[in-house]
C-alpha cells in the first residue's frame, strides 16, 4: 500500500532473488523427480515414471525399524525439551539467580556450537559416567540439546504474554499454581505448539550429535548415512521424499493451528462490543 | 511478584539439568584436551602435549586454514544470496511476501543429510549435471571435478546455510522503519544512494548475524566433506571425527575440539559486540 | 474568542501565483476512496493547514504531494511544471514526518547534512550550510548527538533544519507537533510561526488539532471522508463555517435544527422572526455568543430564552454553562467566570450570530 515510485519495479533484483530460489529449491526437486525414475539416479533427463523405489521402500525392515526409532526419539525429546525449556524460559524471564548471564549462554550454545562438540563431549560423558551407548544417549543428546530451541520460542511468546493478566488473577484470589495453569499457561499455547513442532522435525534430522551416541540400533538419518557409503540407490530418493512430504505437512499443519488461533483472535475482536 | 518458591521451583532443574548435561560435558571436553594416551587408554596425566601439536604440525595448520577458507567462502555466498533475496522481499514483494519468506523457510524443515545427497546426486561423475551437459552435448566425458572438492562442500554448505543467513538479514531489513526510506527520498536520494547511505548501515546487525551463522555452522561441519567433499575437502572437524574414531587419540580430538569451540564462541562474543555497536535503537 | 468579520486581508484566495496547484486529484486505495475530486491552490509564503480526523485523507494528500503515494486520477503541479510524475527525490518539496524519521546511524549534524550530501555538495558549502541550519533551530550544541539522545522538542527542530537546509519551495509537515507534551507543543507552535516567516518557505501543516489549525495558519482546508470541506482562513471559517460539520470540528458551537415557518424559525424552546423561505433550516451558535441577561430585558435585534443551569464547568476566566432550554433542549453557554450559579436564568443571543448552514 505505501509502494512509493523509486522502490517499486526491479526487474534484474527479481530475476536474482528467482535465481536464489532455484538454487534453494532444485535439490529438492531433483530428489523428488528421481525418486520416480526407473533407471535409478543420475543421467538426464529421467525417464520411465515407476513406483518401483517406493515398494522396495516399503519392504525394506531396516528402514522402518529405523524410522520407528527416530519417531520414539523424537517424541521423548519433545517431552523433555519442552519441559526443561518452559522452566528454563520461566526463569531466565521471571527470577533472578547468581549466573544468570552464564546459564542463559550456556542453555542456547547447542543452537550454534557445531554439533560435532555436542555429540562428542556427551560422548565423553556417556564413557565417563560407563553409559553403553544406545537410543537412550541419543535421547538425552537430543533432549539437551534442543532445550535451546524450546527456550528460545517459549521465552519470546512469555514475553508477549501481557504481564496484568497474570496480575488480575492474583488479585481475583487465584494462587500462583493455579494462575501458571489458567492464565500462563494458555497464553504460551501457539509457542509450546511451536516449539514442538519444531523440535520434533529437528530430532528426527539429526544427525550431527546423533552420530557420536547412536549405539546399536540406528535413527532414520544414521540408517540412511550407512547406505550412503555403500553408494547411491533410488530407494534414498524415495525416502527422502517422504521425509520431505512429512515435514510439509507438519508445516501446513502448523500454520493450520496458526490460523485458528488467528481466526478466534480475530473473531473476539469483532465480538467485542 | 513471584515468590521465592516460584522461582527456584523453575529455575533448579533447568539449571542441574544443563549443569549435569551441558556443563560437565563441555568441563570433560576441556579436561580430555589435558590428558594424554598410553598404550589405547586415555591417562588422566595434566600436560600441554596435545596444544604443542595443534599448534606445531603443519598437518592441522593445513587442514584449519583449509577449513577456514571454506567457512569463509560460505559466508560469503550465503550472504551474496541471501542479502539480495532478503532485499527483494522486504522492500518489492509487496503482497507476495509472506508467501515467498514460507518458500524460504520450507527447505529448513529438509532434512541437511537428505539435502547433501541430492547435491551428491547432481554433482556425480555419472550425476545428473552431467547427465544434463552431455544431453545438451556441451561435454562428452564426465565432468569428474564437480564431486569430491572443496568446490563442492562449499556449493551444499551455501545450500544449507543461505536461508540461515537470509533470516536475520530479512528481520533487520523488516524492522527499518518505512519513514526512513521516504525520508531519505524527500531528501533527494535515489534508490542506490538510499541503500548505501541508510538501508545497508541500518540492516548491518542482521548481517552480522547472518555472517556468524554460516561461518560458525560451517566451520564445525564434518558432514559436507564426507558427503561431496572427498580427501581434498576434508574439513577440521573430520579430523576430529577421525581421532574419536579409528585413530583413537581423544585427548588430540578434545583439543581440537576445545579449539573449535573457544574460536566459536570468541567469534559469537566479538559479533555481539559489533552488533551492540552497529544497533542505534 | 472574539468572533469578528474575517480580516480580508487573511482570507487570500489564493488564486494569482498559486505555488502548488492540487487539480481534480482522486486517490483508490483498493476499493476505498480516500480522496475524492480534491483541488487545492497553494500560493507562495502561505501557511495553510489541512486539518481532518483520522481517515479524511489528509495525510494521504501529503503523500501524493511529497510524491509517495501516485494519485489515481488528476494532476498535481508546482511552479508551472507537473509534480506528480516526479519520483519524490526530484522534488523541490521537502517533509517534516510524523515521528521525524531522523536517521538513527548518523550524527544530528550528518542528518541535517544529508540532502546535501547526496545531491553531492561542495565539503565547504554544506559545513557552511550545517551550521547556520544548525543556529536556526539552536541545536550547535548537539551537533555530534545520537537522535537517540535527543529529547522531543529536539528532535523535532533536527527535522526541521534537515529539510528546510534543502530550500524547497514547499515544506510538508506531517503532525509533527502530535508526539510532543502539551506545553512543549505550545512552544514549538510559536517556533514554528516564527521561522516560516523567517525562512519564506511556503509551509503545508497536517494536523487533526483545530486548535493547532486556527493558532498558526494563514488558511485551513478542511477535509472529511476525502473531500474538501471548506477553504478558509481560521477566523472566516469560525465566523462562517459553511456546514454543520466545519462549524462543530473548529470551535465548539450549538447545532440548533428546526424549521422556518410563516418568517418564523422555530428551534426547540427558541423562536425569533426571521424573513426566509420556509423549511428545515439548522443553525449554528457559538457558545460565547449567548449571555445571561440579567435585566430580563432585551434588544430588538437579541432572542431571549428562558433556561436553567444543569451543569456548570470552571475554565478560569470563562466557564461553560449547560443550560436545559426545556424539554431536554441542552445548549453550552460561555459566560465570564461569576461564581456558582443555578436554577433558572434569562440568557440572550443576538440574531446575526445563529448563522444559518448546510449539513
Amino acid at each position: 500500500m505505501t509502494s512509493s515510485s523509486p522502490t517499486r519495479r526491479a526487474p534484474l533484483l527479481a530475476t536474482y532473488a528467482a535465481f536464489v530460489f532455484a538454487f534453494i529449491y532444485l535439490p529438492i526437486v531433483v530428489l523428488i523427480l528421481y525418486s520416480f525414475n526407473r533407471d535409478g539416479v543420475g543421467g538426464f533427463p529421467p525417464r520411465h515414471l515407476t513406483l518401483n523405489w517406493y515398494a522396495q521402500l516399503f519392504a525394506d525392515a531396516p528402514i522402518w525399524d529405523s524410522v520407528l526409532n527416530s519417531l520414539i526419539v523424537a517424541a521423548s525429546s519433545v517431552v523433555l525439551s519442552l519441559g526443561l525449556g518452559l522452566l528454563a524460559a520461566l526463569a531466565l524471564d521471571r527470577a533472578t539467580f547468581p549466573g544468570k548471564a552464564l546459564f542463559r549462554r550456556l542453555v542456547l550454545l547447542p543452537l550454534i556450537l557445531p554439533g560435532i562438540i555436542t555429540g562428542l563431549s556427551l560422548l565423553m560423558f556417556a564413557v565417563f559416567a560407563g553409559v553403553h551407548l544406545s537410543l537412550l544417549t541419543v535421547f538425552l543428546g537430543h533432549g539437551t540439546a534442543l532445550i535451546s530451541v524450546a527456550t528460545t520460542e517459549l521465552f519470546a511468546g512469555l514475553q508477549k504474554v501481557d504481564r496484568a493478566q497474570e496480575e488480575a488473577s492474583l488479585d481475583l484470589g487465584a494462587t500462583p499454581w493455579q494462575t501458571f495453569w489458567r492464565i500462563t499457561l494458555p497464553n504460551l499455547k501457539l509457542s509450546l505448539i511451536a516449539a514442538g513442532l519444531l523440535i520434533f522435525t529437528l530430532s528426527m534430522d539429526e544427525i550431527a550429535v546423533t552420530f557420536f551416541l547412536i549405539g546399536r540400533d540406528n535413527t532414520l538419518p544414521l540408517q540412511i548415512w550407512g547406505r550412503l557409503r555403500r553408494g547411491i540407490t533410488p530407494e534414498i530418493n524415495a525416502v527422502s521424499t517422504l521425509i520431505f512430504a512429512v515435514s510439509v505437512a507438519l508445516i501446513v499443519i502448523w500454520y493450520r493451528v496458526r490460523a485458528r488461533g488467528l481466526g478466534t483472535q480475530a473473531q473476539e475482536l469483532l465480538e467485542r462490543p | 511478584m513471584y515468590s521465592r518458591a516460584y522461582k527456584s521451583l523453575v529455575s533448579l532443574p533447568p539449571l542441574l539439568w544443563v549443569g549435569i548435561f551441558l556443563l560437565l560435558p563441555y568441563a570433560l571436553m576441556f579436561a580430555h584436551s589435558f590428558w594424554a594416551v598410553r598404550e589405547g587408554l586415555v591417562v588422566h596425566q595434566w600436560n600441554l602435549h596435545n596444544y604443542k601439536i595443534l599448534f606445531s604440525n603443519p598437518l592441522y595448520a593445513g587442514v584449519l586454514f583449509r577449513t577456514m577458507r571454506i567457512a569463509a567462502a560460505v559466508t560469503l555466498c550465503s550472504l551474496l544470496l541471501g542479502y539480495p533475496l532478503a532485499y527483494y522481499l522486504s522492500f518489492h514483494a509487496h503482497a507476495r511476501k509472506e508467501l515467498l519468506y514460507q518458500l524460504v523457510i520450507v527447505p529448513l524443515w529438509v532434512s541437511y543429510l537428505v539435502r547433501g545427497y541430492a547435491w551428491k546426486t547432481i554433482l556425480g561423475s555419472d550425476g545428473i549435471l552431467n547427465g544434463f551437459l552431455q544431453y545438451l552435448h556441451l561435454t562428452h566425458e564426465p565432468v569428474v571435478f564437480f564431486l569430491y572438492s572443496p568446490f563442492a562442500v562449499v556449493l551444499m554448505l551455501t545450500h544449507i546455510y543461505t536461508p540461515f543467513a537470509f533470516l536475520p538479514i530479512y528481520a533487520a531489513l523488516e524492522h527499518i522503519p518505512r519513514p526512513l526510506v521516504e525520508a531519505s527520498h524527500d531528501l533527494g536520494a535515489g534508490s542506490t544512494q538510499t541503500f548505501l547511505r541508510v538501508i545497508l548501515p541500518l540492516s548491518m546487525p542482521g548481517l552480522l548475524a547472518g555472517a556468524t551463522f554460516a561461518f560458525v555452522l560451517s566451520l564445525g561441519d564434518f558432514l559436507a566433506p564426507l558427503l561431496v567433499g572427498g580427501p581434498s575437502g576434508i574439513m577440521i572437524a573430520n579430523v576430529v571425527q577421525t581421532l574419536f574414531g579409528a585413530a583413537f587419540d581423544w585427548p588430540l580430538g578434545a583439543t581440537i575440539s576445545v579449539f573449535i569451540l573457544i574460536l566459536t564462541v570468541s567469534l559469537l562474543f566479538l559479533s555481539e559486540l559489533l552488533e551492540k555497536r552497529w544497533s542505534f535503537k | 474568542m472574539s468572533v469578528s468579520l474575517a480580516n480580508p486581508t487573511e482570507q487570500g484566495t489564493a488564486t494569482e501565483a498559486a505555488l502548488l496547484e492540487v487539480r481534480k486529484v482522486a486517490k483508490r486505495f483498493g476499493t476505498i476512496d480516500v480522496l475524492k475530486n480534491i483541488s487545492l491552490n497553494i500560493a507562495s509564503g502561505e501557511f495553510l493547514t489541512l486539518l481532518g480526523e483520522s481517515g479524511s485523507g489528509k495525510t494521504t494528500l501529503l503523500r501524493l504531494i511529497a510524491g509517495f503515494e501516485q494519485p489515481s486520477v488528476g494532476e498535481i503541479w508546482m511552479s508551472g511544471q507537473r509534480l506528480d510524475i516526479l519520483p519524490p527525490y526530484r522534488r523541490r518539496v521537502n517533509t517534516v514526518f510524523q515521528n521525524y524519521a531522523l536517521f538513527p546511524h548518523l550524527s544530528v549534524r550528518d542528518n541535517i547534512a544529508y540532502g546535501l550530501r547526496v545531491k553531492n555538495t561542495s565539503r565547504s558549502e554544506m559545513s557552511s550550510r550545517v551550521d547556520e541550519a544548525l543556529r536556526m533551530v539552536k541545536m550547535q550544541d548537539f551537533a555530534a548527538s545520537r537522535p537517540s539522545k535527543l529529547s522531543g522538542g529536539q528532535q523535532q527542530r533536527v527535522a526541521l533544519a534537515r529539510a528546510l537546509i534543502n530550500r524547497p519551495q514547499l515544506l510538508l509537515l506531517d503532525e509533527p507537533l502530535s508526539a510532543l507534551d502539551a506545553n512543549l507543543r505550545k512552544e514549538m507552535q510559536g517556533e514554528l510561526k516564527a521561522l516560516q516567516r523567517e525562512v519564506g518557505i511556503t509551509f503545508l501543516f497536517v494536523t487533526h488539532d483545530q486548535e493547532e489549525a486556527m493558532a498558526l495558519s494563514g488558511r485551513i482546508a478542511l477535509l472529511r471522508d476525502g473531500a474538501l470541506e471548506q477553504v478558509a482562513s481560521p477566523r472566516e471559517i469560525y465566523a462562517h463555517p459553511a456546514t454543520a460539520y466545519a462549524a462543530q470540528f473548529i470551535g465548539q458551537t450549538n447545532l440548533l435544527r428546526g424549521e422556518i415557518r410563516d418568517s418564523i424559525a422555530t428551534c426547540g424552546a427558541l423562536r425569533w422572526l426571521l424573513d426566509e423561505t420556509d423549511g428545515p433550516v439548522i443553525f449554528s451558535l457559538r457558545p460565547e455568543s449567548i449571555r445571561i441577561c440579567a435585566d430580563g430585558k432585551r434588544q430588538t435585534s437579541e432572542v431571549k430564552f428562558r433556561a436553567t443551569v444543569r451543569q456548570q464547568f470552571y475554565g478560569g476566566p470563562s466557564e461553560l454553562l449547560e443550560v436545559d432550554c426545556g424539554s431536554g433542549q441542552m445548549l453550552r453557554v460561555r459566560i465570564p467566570a461569576r461564581g456558582p450559579l443555578a436554577g433558572e436564568h434569562d440568557f440572550v443571543f443576538t440574531l446575526a450570530d445563529a448563522i444559518r448552514m448546510k449539513e
